[in-house]
């Protein structure tokens, strides 16, 4: 009885012996030097994953931060400049400094003023709608409004009005990530600076249609008219394609342009109310009457 | 025993409720819309102006490159617009408007040939000719001839198959094409022969059209080297790669060519535009277009100028019914639901098929219940609820080790599939993200 505990006492402390031996030669012979840097970088950075820096989440990005001698092109949007002087103080290498962005819209094409005229009765997804056709709507460069740009957001900062039909932005949670701008096959959603008190002024269409053409499907279409571009006294409208675009970098927020777009379809947000505030109330009353 | 592909294939309902009915000639339209873009490949170039005057198989937009195609106005009158129109894609493309010259009686007369045997052009001449014509794959991939009869030097084809199988349910425009132009279709096959020195042709048709079968053995009779194999009825045996393993017994290699096997796939419609080219030196303007539809007044088959509105074609069979849920371009298999009426009949049209609301609708989609049914029935031997899975979590890698992209889209297992899962949808996308990542990479 005694003997068979002594037996197996040995043989089991004998296998584990050599078998610690063998951990040990392992671990010092296939031993992987990592910077502990990385992992002080790593504690850094948001731990969001979300991929918005280019690189497959933030460990990897972190690696790259401590890796490359240069990191001045390499940019966290969802930490933004505080967490990225943090890391250049960590690591003693020079960072970018980008004014902070925010995911925006750009197009105004609800169920009342852009009728649907087809019926889409496969999957309800945008990115397989898109192979098929130009959408349920006569407007082929507008929201297709399956929501794929919902679904792939990581921060919570999306939802689909169920009114519109269109994707709606909370500018508060929006990180900048980038991932909506990318899984929409329109491309209608843009990366706009967001100033402190958040405003914005932009063209909520890429409609590239013939002004009667793209009137005809949305009423809230660009038509190519450019009277912003004549009224901004800082030439920030560029035009093309029949289209009007305001580059954010140039654009001073006048609003002159808002007031004087015909079809209502320059956004303006967050500027206290005023007048133009309470036309832009009535501007479904108009687009009804 | 008939011939057929060995694996997988479906036998959905024919419903070939035109067979019967002679092609007859569509009123020429008071205007045209020309898409620029109506071919695999390169669009071609507008090299007309709004006012211009245009005659009858002018050209009226030049090939864009190697793989591209000559377009050529269908009617006589005058250019109104150059302007971007939705076509059978669903986005829209630019568009040559002509308005027809109702006074030209060009436009009017009955295109008569008598039939010409004698074949008086050169090898050279032949495939110029093809080129200059504008003519594509009219079997719906619109492919452009030329292509596929510029012979690479380490081809070496020993055999010429015609594609008359027209599995798709519904569409008989092939089918009245081989009755009423047998002798034609022959002799395009003897051009092609000549042209690419073939020694040995094989017609292949579907049993179910035994009188189209009858009709061309008889005009086959004339040359020993052109043959005719009837094929036991199953879709999609009109997909080239299994037309030749049906009627060859070979095997089309992986992202190859028919090339590549020794074998040109041509369908009895492009022989047909090929003969008229060659012989009475006349371009693809018109094709053949089956209107049907279990609802529809009047079905028929009808020469269609290029360009006509598909809402002329409708109002001539007594126009939409009610209850009409969906009106497709090509067959209920492999077409494509129109967005409106108002696009027009291009090169790849076969048929304009108006299906109800109880034939239409999408069911509602269920789990996988790992019956198999798809992989039984796809006739490439892929796995389709495995590429779905991949294609739609976003393995793209994965989804291309399985060989997604040998996919040919015939939609076999969409159709079977008892929980009405939409396995063909998510394929195209897979495909559609892998070819461009492939793209991206080189």
């Amino acid at each position: 009885m005694i003997l068979s505990i002594v037996d197996s006492t040995l043989l089991l402390g004998s296998i584990g012996t050599v078998a610690a031996g063998v951990l040990f030669l392992v671990s010092k012979r296939f031993y992987v030097y990592e910077d502990p840097m990385i992992a002080e970088v790593e504690e850094v950075l948001p731990a969001a994953n979300c991929g918005g820096c280019g690189f497959p989440g933030c460990k990897a990005f972190a690696e790259s931060l401590v890796k490359s001698d240069d990191i001045s092109d390499l940019f966290c949007p969802v930490g933004g400049n505080d967490v990225m002087k943090e890391v250049s103080v960590l690591l003693g290498k020079e960072v970018a400094e980008k004014d902070p962005t925010v995911a925006v819209v750009l197009c105004q094409g609800a169920c009342e003023v852009r009728p649907k005229t087809s019926l889409f009765q496969g999957p309800q997804s945008c990115a397989i709608s898109a192979l098929v056709f130009g959408g349920e709507t006569d407007c082929q460069y507008g929201c297709l409004g399956f929501g794929d740009c919902v679904d792939v957001c990581d921060f919570d900062a999306m939802h689909m009005d169920e009114e519109t039909g269109l994707p709606v932005i909370n500018s508060d949670k929006c990180t900048s990530c980038g991932a909506c701008v990318k899984a929409c096959p329109r491309e209608i959603i843009e990366m706009r600076p967001k100033n402190k008190r958040d405003l914005k002024v932009f063209v909520g269409c890429l409609n590239q249609d013939k002004a009667g053409i793209a009137k005809k499907a949305c009423s809230v279409a660009c038509i190519g008219c450019a009277k912003c571009e004549d009224i901004c006294p800082k030439d920030a409208v560029i035009m093309k394609d029949n289209l009007a675009y305001i580059d954010p970098l140039i654009c001073t927020l006048c609003r002159k342009c808002v007031e004087v777009c015909p079809t209502h379809s320059i956004i303006e947000t967050n500027f206290p109310p005023k007048k133009v505030k309470v036309n832009k109330t009535e501007n479904p009353n108009q687009a009804q009457a | 025993m008939l011939k057929t592909f060995p694996k997988g294939g479906i036998h959905p309902t024919e419903n070939k409720i035109t067979a019967a009915k002679a092609i007859k000639r569509l009123p020429v339209p008071k205007v045209v819309y020309v898409p620029i873009a109506q071919h695999i490949g390169i669009p071609s170039e507008i090299i007309v102006d709004r006012k211009d005057n245009v005659e009858i198989g002018q050209v009226i937009a030049k090939s864009g490159g190697y793989v591209s195609s000559n377009i050529h106005s269908p009617v006589a009158g005058t250019v109104t617009k150059l302007d971007m129109m939705v076509d059978s894609s669903g986005y829209k493309t630019q568009c040559i408007v002509i308005r027809t010259d109702q006074k030209n009686e060009a436009n009017f007369q009955e295109p008569d040939f008598p039939l010409k045997r004698e074949i008086t052009m050169g090898q050279k001449e032949i495939l110029q000719h093809i080129s200059d014509s504008g003519i594509v794959g009219l079997g719906g991939a619109t492919f452009p001839s030329h292509v596929k009869l510029d012979l690479k030097n380490d081809n070496k084809v020993d055999c010429l198959l015609i594609n008359g199988v027209e599995c798709e349910p519904y569409l008989t425009a092939d089918h009245r094409l081989m009755l009423e132009k047998a002798d034609e279709i022959i002799v395009g096959i003897q051009i092609l022969m000549h042209a690419l020195h073939i020694q040995e042709a094989v017609i292949g048709i579907e049993n179910n059209k035994k009188d189209a079968i009858r009709v061309l053995k008889d005009a086959a009779a004339i040359d020993k080297r052109i043959k005719v194999a009837a094929l036991r009825v199953k879709y999609p045996q009109g997909s080239e790669k299994q037309l030749i393993k049906a009627i060859l017994k070979r095997e089309v290699p992986i992202g190859g060519l028919p090339m590549d096997v020794g074998v040109i796939v041509h369908n009895v419609g492009t022989v047909f535009a090929i003969y008229q080219a060659v012989q009475h030196d006349r371009p693809l303007i018109e094709r053949v277009v089956t209107v049907t539809g279990k609802k529809i007044e009047n079905p028929s088959n009808f020469w269609v100028k290029i360009g006509t509105p598909i809402n002329d074609l409708v109002e001539e069979v007594g126009g939409i019914p009610e209850g009409t849920r969906k009106v497709v371009n090509g067959g209920p298999m492999m077409g494509k639901a129109l967005k409106n009426t108002d696009v027009p009949v291009t090169k790849g049209t076969s048929g304009i098929l108006v299906i109800s609301e109880e034939e239409a609708s999408r069911q509602e989609s269920k789990p996988c219940i790992r019956c198999s049914n798809c992989v039984f029935v796809c006739p490439m031997g892929l796995e389709p609820q495995l590429l779905m899975n991949l294609s739609e979590k976003g393995f793209y890698e994965k989804a291309k080790a399985e060989d997604i992209l040998t996919c040919i889209e015939c939609g076999s297992c969409s159709y079977v599939c008892p929980s009405h899962r939409p396995l063909l949808d998510y394929i195209r996308f897979g495909k559609s993200i892998v070819k461009k990542l492939e793209t991206a990479k080189n």
